[in-house]
């Protein structure tokens, strides 16, 4: 006897989705639960999280969480895949090093700065590749990061391979901890709106057919230079609050790692979501610190899951979650 | 100086073609960009050398092991991994990437990395080229280079199975059409590929020392290789081989070793930006740029 899953919405979201949402109180909960709850949980992280330790995770988590949307963001919007969020996110960190050490501008003018000139400066650097598809602009990012810190290296500016020490600290524990959750939060809520709408719109278009937006008379490039520049902002704003957390940025802002983990981050928590990456990064990143121990063995446990995750499962977390909560499932007879 | 700069520019470019050829290889015929080629390259190191230093083998056998060993585990990644995902060029990229990613962090975590593992070179001796000094492992390179590039020329032209890759480059339905077997070809491009770069590790590598780190150079080196000369041109690689050659040998002479990676990612870059096909490259255009 053959049997397939058949998969039905549940009568409360079909109820929800039209005028109706604000018809009871049950249906207003099942619209508005599952975004107040997990912002309410990230925004509780800082009072119920024990410990230095764990709120550094946090923090730390929040970081790729900032990177990872801003990869996906990118990849949903114009369908172009970076395979080089170092970039983005070390342009910030040094510039917020260089704006604090040598003008010696507090943190919140850094931040601010080194996100909209970071953002500028990586925009017009990814400019000319924008009109590359596919395997060709994720080859052009790839080497960005690499190219970057090569040039570090061999031309000793900005610090050379010491990079920068002595970058200013946060003025207090409170607004280190809460300052980039409450971006984060409100970044994703942002992006999200932002897809919505008629602009939005146009770029989720432009990753579905770009030819046919073209033809509708709509200018591919500048929407492209837009999402780029929002989604490098972020990556930016995630690199120069880590220099300001560790007080230090070197060679390693530039490094590989920082271009894999919003992918995995992604990966994890259900491509093109937005919010998935994020708690993808909620998910990886303390799981990263829990296989310290094992030293460069985490790189591999981390690279095997990604692979596995990308052959068997590549629906993703949130996908997931949001399947089971909008429908039902049932076997039925063939 | 001049002689100098002519030899080990050509050294050095044929160092760069014979490391990019498996790429260019595999992704001509398949499509499939192996990011895992750096750490097969350095596998194929570590592996001649186990099979040297600590089963005691004869030297050729061990490298003909080598090349072997390697070559499976490229077949073994097509058969096990890309195989699901065959058509989606970035998951393939995440694919090979990630898995490349995890056999040098293994090595490295298992103590195989700095200056500890050198392979001996298959000749003593030295030759003077042009009043230049060269050592004979470094004929032994360009030779092996040469015949290489000469090798493959002749696959692809006169036997069945270059033939199939041929086709399968060029259409991938109609050669299915044909009754090439579209998986079989895309895995033996895969395993061909592996024994390429595990060749060009056993006649590179005993230049210098096998490090873990290597493994990221040799795949931006080859993917600089292939983008400058054109995705799956066998002549491309030749021709970009010389140029990118031959100019890392100039600045590293006038500017310092730093920036001889430096070069190479300045031409991945221009390339990308003025002529993403490459000097050689008959991609359609339509495919690579809106």
């Amino acid at each position: 006897m053959a049997r397939r899953l058949e998969r039905i919405d549940r009568p409360i979201k079909v109820l929800t989705e039209d005028i109706y949402a604000l018809s009871s109180l049950r249906t207003m909960l099942y619209v508005a639960a599952p975004r107040l709850l997990p912002a309410l949980l990230v925004l509780l992280i800082p009072v119920l999280a024990p410990g230095d330790y764990f709120q550094r995770v946090a923090t730390l988590a929040a970081i790729y969480g900032l990177l990872a949307l801003s990869w996906d963001f990118i990849a949903l919007s114009t369908g172009l895949v970076s395979l080089g969020q170092a970039l983005f996110f070390g342009v910030g960190a040094y510039l917020a090093g260089l704006l604090n050490l040598q003008f010696g501008l507090h943190p919140s003018l850094t931040l601010l700065l080194a996100t909209v000139i970071g953002a500028t400066i990586c925009t017009a650097l990814l400019a000319p590749c924008l009109p590359l598809r596919g395997i060709y602009f994720a080859m052009t990012t790839l080497v960005y990061p690499l190219l970057m810190a090569r040039t570090i290296e061999a031309t000793a500016i900005v610090g050379g391979t010491d990079g920068l020490v002595g970058v200013a600290s946060f003025p207090g524990v409170w607004s280190e901890r809460y300052l980039i959750l409450i971006f984060l939060l409100a970044a994703a809520f942002s992006l999200r709106r932002l897809m919505t709408t008629d602009f939005g719109l146009v770029l989720r278009s432009i990753s579905d057919n770009d030819q046919a937006v073209r033809a509708s008379g709509i200018n591919l490039t500048y929407y492209k230079l837009i999402a780029v520049w929002v989604g490098a902002a972020l990556g930016s704003f995630a690199g120069a609050y880590f220099t300001h957390l560790y007080m230090f940025v070197g060679l390693s802002a530039f490094s590989l790692d920082l271009s894999i983990l919003p992918i995995a981050c992604a990966v994890v928590g259900g491509l093109g979501t937005l919010a998935g990456p994020v708690l993808g990064a909620f998910i990886l990143v303390p799981l990263a610190e829990m296989l310290r121990d094992l030293g460069t063995l985490r790189i591999v446990a981390y690279s095997l899951l990604l692979v596995a995750l990308v052959l068997f499962k590549p629906e993703g977390i949130l996908s997931y979650l949001k399947r089971k909560y909008e429908q039902v499932e049932r076997w039925v007879e063939v | 100086m001049l002689p100098s700069l002519l030899v080990y520019g050509l050294i050095n470019s044929v160092t760069l073609a014979i490391t990019a050829l498996g790429f260019s290889l595999t992704y001509g015929i398949s499509r499939v960009a192996n990011f895992a080629h750096g750490a097969l390259y350095v596998l194929a190191g570590f592996s001649a050398w186990f099979f040297l230093n600590r089963l005691k083998l004869n030297y050729y056998l061990a490298a003909l092991l080598a090349i072997m060993l390697t070559s499976l585990i490229g077949a073994a990644i097509y058969r096990l991994a890309l195989i699901r995902v065959r058509g989606m060029p970035l998951l393939e990229i995440i694919v090979t990437f990630a898995l490349g990613s995890a056999a040098l962090e293994a090595l490295r975590y298992f103590g195989f990395l700095g200056s500890h593992y050198s392979l001996p070179p298959m000749i003593s001796g030295s030759v003077n080229l042009l009043g230049v000094p060269v050592d004979l492992q470094r004929v032994v390179l360009v030779v092996v280079g040469a015949s290489l590039v000469l090798f493959l020329w002749l696959f692809t032209r006169h036997t069945r199975i270059g033939l199939a890759f041929r086709a399968m480059a060029q259409d991938e339905q109609a050669a299915m059409m044909l009754g090439i077997d579209s998986d079989f070809m895309a895995t033996l491009s895969l395993a061909l590929g592996s024994a390429l770069v595990a060749l060009a590790a056993v006649v590179v590598l005993p230049l210098s020392f096998i490090a873990t780190e290597s493994g990221s150079n040799i795949l931006v080196s080859a993917i600089a290789v292939c983008i400058l000369g054109g995705l799956e041109s066998t002549a491309g690689v030749v021709v970009a081989s010389l140029l990118i050659g031959y100019a890392q040998i100039v600045t590293v002479t006038y500017l310092g070793p730093h920036y001889q990676m430096i070069v190479a990612l300045l031409a991945i870059l221009l390339t990308l930006i003025v002529k993403p096909s490459g000097l050689f490259g008959q991609q359609k255009e339509l495919e690579e740029r809106v």
